[in-house]
């Protein structure tokens, strides 16, 4: 394969397509962003990833227009955006309530941004027909917005962003009203759509697994900060912090303290416990706090003490978490640490090896996890 | 059997309430005038045998209602009811939809009180209130002073007694009819709508026309319909604030019952307010019908 890779992010000569400088937002006296430099690229499918009242949504109303920044500027495509109104931008968004005319049918509502442009009538009616069958909604053309499914709802939200062929569109928790099932499978058609139409999406969840999923790059936030923005596997394989770990999937964080070696650090993480080792390019000096962030997956676990491992520890089995096609062990070790550790369930479960309570060996290799400055 | 009951109830409710009421004046409105008491006749007395009853039904005729159509006054009065109802409702829509607008857009701390404002008057009587516009209309009421006194005008205007103080009295007096419907109606509107047709390429006028009107249309039509029914056969206001040109319906009635002490013509006159009445009516009825389905 000698497709191009797509990371636009990497190639220094790509013009982003949105650029946020040093943007900061107060309501009163509540920072909602503070100071954030960061830019999107064209194509991008970009997630803004955070608990509620991280300040992911007033990032996308600022982007909408439906709020200025403070301070400091946002650029689409190298143009300063704060004086041109939300409904002078080349910007749409599907909002999380979706926001459908409920007085007016599905082919009206998907026409209304369009109709808004005055653009001649059979043209209007090739792209709504279009959008329709991108969202293969052709047969309820005619229904009103409360005559058809929540599943349906969502797609029309998504046709009237897009008919307009905006630079950018903005999806605010596009899929927070969808049931588990209905949510995966829209999350590949979002994906697709976006390949189609080939639009810079820039998505706003708290659901990290729907961030993973379809986004190019994850942007994690926290309290009005962009703590790292990435690729889902960089974020997930090599966290930048303590909180990037610990929010993104299952881990296991352990607090000790650093003593270079090897190329690595031993980390002193518990008294009568051997120095656990982890290879790292971070500087740390010994007896430095650190974090060991490994993720269970990464762990086996074993009945007999393994030979030639980097790292082996001995605990007890505290909780099984038994998730069909994945077990999660708790294992609690004998200074009271508790470790988290996965095993595919290839066996079927009558003939499981461990059960509670039962001694067992938890074994990772020295590259298995990400170690951290505290 | 306990189904049937309960629906019987609010039957004989109508029954002796609408229904019975209206038999006995639209009985009175077929027999003649007479000095007697009470005016007219025939009398219905069941204590007289069969042949009386039937004598009875024999001297009812449609006499008063072919008299309405000989004087020109009835349906002079009838049209220029139509018309005062019609434009008051107008008027009384293009000012209580910016109130009700006001209230919906409000901060939620302020929406009980401004709702309170809005209902306090009722806690008056309404003749008393009718009676002190007749203070500020008036050729030495407060407006013409305030007006004459920041020298606005240098003659005082008259208002009183004219078509224009019944129109005052009229809107003054249903506008929180107006406010309640389409404020509730403005109230549920999802904010997000309106970001959604700006984020669409609406300005802020456009959105306003094309979602917020269109979203609050079951609230203007049930708030014109409460305000341009009872306003039809409107009855006080006229006769308070209204002048000897101002001709509605309602006058005519109370003057023919009371004046003329004509009850057969009066009742026919009545008779016929309700007939009209149930076309707007039967409208209402169905836009509140239909509004019930769109919610459920």
């Amino acid at each position: 394969m000698s497709e191009k890779i797509f990371e636009p992010w990497n190639d220094p000569n790509e013009k982003p397509l949105i650029q946020f400088q040093n943007v900061t937002k107060r309501f009163g006296d509540f920072v909602a962003i503070d100071n954030q430099s960061f830019d999107i690229y064209a194509q991008e499918f970009f997630a803004l990833l955070g608990p509620s009242g991280c300040g992911k949504t007033t990032l996308m109303r600022m982007l909408a227009g439906f709020e200025a920044p403070t301070t400091g500027e946002i650029l689409l495509a190298g143009q300063n955006m704060a004086p041109i109104p939300p409904n002078k931008r080349a910007v749409n968004m599907m909002f999380q309530s979706y926001a459908l005319f409920p007085h007016l049918s599905v082919w009206e509502n998907i026409a209304f941004g369009l109709k808004r442009d005055k653009m001649p009538k059979p043209e209007i009616e090739a792209r709504v027909d279009e959008m329709l069958k991108l969202t293969r909604l052709e047969q309820f053309a005619k229904r009103k917005p409360h005559q058809i499914s929540g599943g349906q709802r969502q797609r029309v939200a998504l046709a009237r962003s897009l008919a307009k062929a905006p630079k950018l569109l903005l999806l605010d928790e596009p899929l927070g009203a969808l049931d588990a099932k209905l949510r995966q499978d829209t999350q590949f058609e979002l994906m697709d759509i976006q390949e189609k139409t080939g639009t810079t999406f820039v998505i706003v969840t708290h659901d990290q697994e729907e961030a993973m999923t379809v986004a190019s790059r994850v942007a994690v936030m926290d309290h009005g900060h962009i703590v790292q923005a990435d690729t889902p596997a960089r974020i997930y394989e090599m966290p930048n912090s303590v909180y990037v770990a610990d929010f993104i999937g299952d881990v296991t964080i352990l607090k000790g303290t650093a003593s270079p070696r090897d190329g690595g650090y031993d980390i002193h993480f518990a008294e009568g416990q051997p120095a656990l080792h982890a290879k790292s390019d971070i500087e740390l000096s010994k007896g430095a706090a650190c974090y060991l962030a490994i993720r269970p997956e990464k762990i086996a676990i074993s009945a007999d003490k393994p030979e030639g491992v980097a790292n082996a520890v001995q605990g007890k089995i505290l909780d099984i978490a038994y998730l069909g096609n994945i077990s999660t062990y708790h294992v609690e070790l004998p200074t009271g640490q508790v470790i988290k550790t996965q095993t595919a369930n290839t066996r079927r479960l009558s003939r499981r090896s461990f059960t509670w309570e039962d001694q067992v060996w938890l074994s990772w290799t020295d590259t298995a996890g990400v170690l951290l400055a505290g | 059997m306990r189904r049937a009951s309960l629906i019987l109830i609010p039957y004989l409710w109508l029954l002796a309430l609408f229904l019975v009421p209206f038999l006995i004046v639209f009985k009175i409105s077929l027999s003649d005038t007479a000095l007697s008491i009470p005016p007219y006749r025939p009398q219905l007395d069941f204590a007289t045998g069969w042949q009386e009853i039937r004598d009875f039904f024999g001297h009812l005729d449609f006499e008063n209602f072919t008299f309405l159509t000989t004087d020109d006054l009835y349906w002079k009065a009838y049209i220029s009811s139509l018309q005062i109802a019609f434009f008051s409702t107008i008027f009384t829509l293009l000012v209580g939809y910016p109130i009700a607008y006001g209230m919906a857009n409000a901060p939620d701390h302020w929406r009980p009180t401004l709702m309170m404002l809005v209902i306090l008057p009722f806690w008056t009587s309404f003749l008393i209130r009718v009676y002190s516009w007749i203070g500020i209309l008036s050729n030495e009421g407060y407006l013409n002073q305030l007006l004459l006194s920041i020298g606005l005008i240098s003659e005082p205007l008259h208002i009183l007694n004219t078509n224009t103080a019944v129109y005052i009295g009229i809107v003054y007096t249903y506008l929180p009819f107006m406010i309640l419907p389409i404020y509730s109606a403005l109230e549920r509107l999802d904010t997000s709508l309106l970001e959604a047709a700006e984020d669409l390429g609406c300005s802020r006028l456009t959105a306003f026309w094309l979602v917020t009107v269109p979203l609050s249309k079951n609230g203007i039509i049930a708030g014109c319909f409460l305000v341009f029914i009872p306003a039809l056969g409107e009855f006080v206001i006229p006769s308070l604030l209204g002048g000897s040109k101002t001709l509605m319906i309602g006058k005519v009635l109370w003057e023919e019952f009371f004046n003329n002490r004509d009850w057969p013509v009066a009742s026919a006159v009545a008779v016929i307010l309700l007939l009209i009445l149930i076309v707007p009516i039967i409208l209402f009825q169905r836009n509140e019908q239909k509004q019930r389905e769109a919610d459920g």
